[in-house]
């Protein structure tokens, strides 16, 4: 083998790959030194995206702030609303009444539900099956009709107020809920039929890029892609919030069922694990939701008291945490979004290192990345 | 642990370092320290048997106007515990020493307070602007920052 | 369009030489004549060329923010873009139709021009949602958002909404087939 490297002289490559390419999930850039196909080095550019929701934050009132968490991570706009209402909410000091938890609960998991559709489908597409994306989009259209029927909006629902909601669920909203998850559960096992275990797919994604879980927790990798490395650790148990206590659900966590822990076939089978769980928590929170208003009363000109408070939430695609001062004034003094997807791409370079060219494209898609939350 | 026991235990360790407890409106609490010893207060509270925090949550600059600040935030996996840690820079040529090698999350978002405050982190293994581009001028989420009219011939 | 439009009936005593219960025997291979038996459409070359041009018109999977999510969608099972000849290309060599969805930074704003200037002539340009527009909800308070994609490139259908529905980028593309339509590529010239 060396023999021939000799006899073959080959130089490094300096490949840019985004911020226009169809696998990046949005404007990243890559900057790929490569030997062959082999990657030497891959350098994430980000900020191609860099919306500046921060200094936004600074220059609006805390309620207006709340149609800007949607476009946080659009995937999840549910999710970061009531991130939001949670966190003005344990900085004032605001009681909620308990049906709008409750609504808040169902309307993130059914969120959850349909950003991890969006991570399974776009992620077979990237890996070169492009017709479970279609089942996948098929599922989520559903969701979103539901959360049509509450709020008129598709992707950004701006639902959620501080207080509760802003207003109470429409009829048969549950009844529907229901028909979807009794159509939704057969249809796991029918995406593990489809593509999960197809041997093309498994080839693509075991053990590449595994990540242990030490490594894990020291590159700050949350969500889904922490528990892919076999780390148990999940907000909604470990630091509950809202009604998630009276839940009963379980924690997935990466197996290494088919190659190492922490590869991205673990990231992968954890995201389509977590769909069924949020199953389950729907159908308790839709057995025990109570009746009762859906918003606390809180004056127009909302002004919190003086304070600092860092609140984080589980979403879709891991911790959210918002770090929040507060002046007293009706606009946040300061306001950091610490958004998963961009602490996650520290570990990007780390775990690319000696990957093929192809594999990029498989961690990419593994993390479950989302360009807003990167660059904000 | 409770704050006041972190507080406690670092105070006794590092003496003068570490200012003071903010604890009233602050959650979770911060332990204050100066900026010179984060490096050594970082490697403390993250190896310490009873400390553990071995996952850096968040990271952000702060403009307090007549200075800045960092805040670090803290969890420990293991044992479950949370922490505050801050340090309150001078608002001319702020900077302080770098925790990527503590906890290597803190790369990118060492990265973030840099661009958008201008705080340097000297010993950063690569610290660059990361959300603007290269050649923008000013540091935006500064309190005192002028937005500029145009960027290459387009408005603003 | 042409006097013989595939469907209609063969005028009498015509027969179409290629007509499979014409069994005829084989015509002598050589070279042949236009004569009365041969296709010939006669119409307007500018309606046919727009005519081409609409029904396949292959847009850039040029997805930046919210936007992007729903042309994803409406690409995929229910909107079923490809009924109107709309199909997604990843390189902008293949497109004709660059659907800008979502939020133009500074930082983007070359990237962009640059694909736009990559794309073969004829290009169209579709605006898509509010963010591309006018800069939308970034407009006041942002300092890095282009405020309108308009100040980069020239853009031929404009579509509101933050992000707009499947149904109005499917209206923003058939309004661009209809402006395609009224294309005038030769007799202006002449």
């Amino acid at each position: 083998m060396k023999a021939r490297a000799e006899a073959l002289p080959t130089q490094e490559m300096l490949i840019n790959m985004g911020p226009q390419h169809p696998s990046t999930h949005g404007v990243l850039r890559v900057i790929l030194r490569t030997d062959g196909e082999v990657v030497v080095n891959a350098r994430p550019d980000v900020g191609y995206l860099h919306r500046a929701l921060e200094k936004i934050g600074e220059r609006v009132t805390y309620a207006q702030f709340m149609p800007f968490t949607d476009r946080l991570d659009y995937l999840a706009s549910m999710n970061c609303n009531a991130a939001w209402a949670w966190t003005v909410e344990k900085l004032a000091g605001i009681e909620v009444p308990e049906r709008a938890e409750y609504i808040r609960v169902i309307v993130c998991e059914l969120n959850r539900i349909s950003s991890h559709l969006i991570a399974f489908g776009s992620f077979t597409a990237d890996m070169g099956a492009f017709t479970p994306f279609l089942y996948a989009i098929r599922e989520r259209e559903r969701i979103n009709d539901l959360f049509e029927d509450i709020c008129g909006n598709r992707l950004t629902y701006n639902y959620v107020r501080i207080g509760g909601v802003s207003a109470d669920l429409p009829d048969r909203f549950l009844e529907k809920t229901k028909e979807f998850l009794d159509y939704f559960e057969p249809k796991i096992p029918e995406y593990n039929k489809l593509i999960s275990y197809n041997k093309i797919f498994v080839h693509r994604l075991a053990n590449v890029a595994a990540i242990s879980g030490g490594e894990a927790v020291a590159y700050g990798l949350t969500g889904p892609n922490l528990r892919g490395s076999g780390v148990s650790f999940d907000l909604r148990r470990s630091e509950p919030y809202s009604v998630y206590p009276k839940l009963d659900f379980d924690v997935c966590v990466g197996t290494g069922e088919r190659g190492t822990v922490g590869d991205c076939f673990d990231r992968y089978m954890v995201r389509i694990n977590e769909m069924r769980e949020s199953v389950k928590i729907l159908r308790q929170a839709i057995a025990q939701i109570p009746g009762g208003p859906v918003m606390a009363k809180v004056p127009r000109a909302f002004k919190p008291p003086v304070g600092e408070v860092y609140f984080r939430a589980e979403n879709p695609r891991g911790e959210t945490g918002i770090y929040l001062i507060s002046d007293g004034t009706v606009n946040p003094y300061r306001l950091k979004l610490r958004a998963p997807s961009f602490v996650t791409m520290n570990i990007f370079e780390k775990v690319t290192k000696g990957l093929m060219i192809a594999d990029i494209v498989a961690v990419i898609g593994s993390f479950d990345i989302i360009l807003p939350e990167i660059d904000r | 642990m409770e704050p006041k026991a972190i507080f406690e235990a670092v105070k006794g360790k590092f003496g003068e370092a570490v200012v003071e407890l903010q604890e009233e409106g602050f959650r979770p609490a911060f332990v204050v320290v100066s900026p010179e010893s984060v490096r050594e207060i970082s490697l403390f509270l993250r190896d310490d048997p009873a400390m553990k925090f071995d996952s850096l949550m968040c990271l952000s600059g702060v403009d307090y106007k007549d200075r800045f600040a960092v805040a670090y935030h803290l969890h420990s996996l293991e044992i479950g515990h949370r922490i505050g840690v801050k340090a309150y820079l001078p608002r001319e040529a702020p900077s302080l020493p770098s925790v990527d090698g503590v906890w290597p999350a803190a790369n990118f978002q060492e990265r973030e307070a840099f661009d958008l405050y201008g705080i340097v982190f000297p010993g950063s293994k690569d610290l660059r602007r990361i959300l603007l581009p290269e050649d923008w001028v000013g540091y935006p989420l500064r309190k005192d920052y002028k937005y500029p009219e145009f960027y290459h011939g387009i408005k603003v | 369009m042409g006097a013989h439009r595939p469907g209609n009936a063969p005028p009498e005593g015509r027969q179409m030489s290629h007509d499979p219960a014409h069994s005829g025997p084989a015509p002598a291979v050589g070279p042949v004549s236009l004569g009365p038996e041969a296709h010939v459409m006669v119409g307007n070359a500018d309606k046919f060329i727009n005519w081409c041009r609409k029904s396949s018109l292959w847009y850039l999977l040029f997805a930046t923010a919210c936007c992007g999510i729903e042309l994803m969608q409406t690409g995929a099972s229910r909107y079923d873009l490809d009924r109107f000849g709309a199909v997604f290309r990843a390189t902008p060599r293949q497109s004709d139709l660059m659907i800008v969805a979502g939020t133009i930074t500074h930082k983007m704003a070359e990237r962009l021009i640059r694909l736009y200037e990559q794309m073969p002539e004829p290009k169209y340009v579709i605006s898509m949602g509010s963010c591309a527009n006018t800069g939308g909800p970034f407009y006041k308070d942002s300092y890095c958002v282009v405020k309108g994609v308009d100040l980069l490139i020239p853009v031929d259908v404009y579509v509101p909404g933050c992000p707009p529905r499947p149904e109005a980028l499917i209206d923003g593309i058939l309004k661009l087939q209809k402006i395609i339509e009224q294309k005038r590529n030769f007799a202006a010239k002449a």
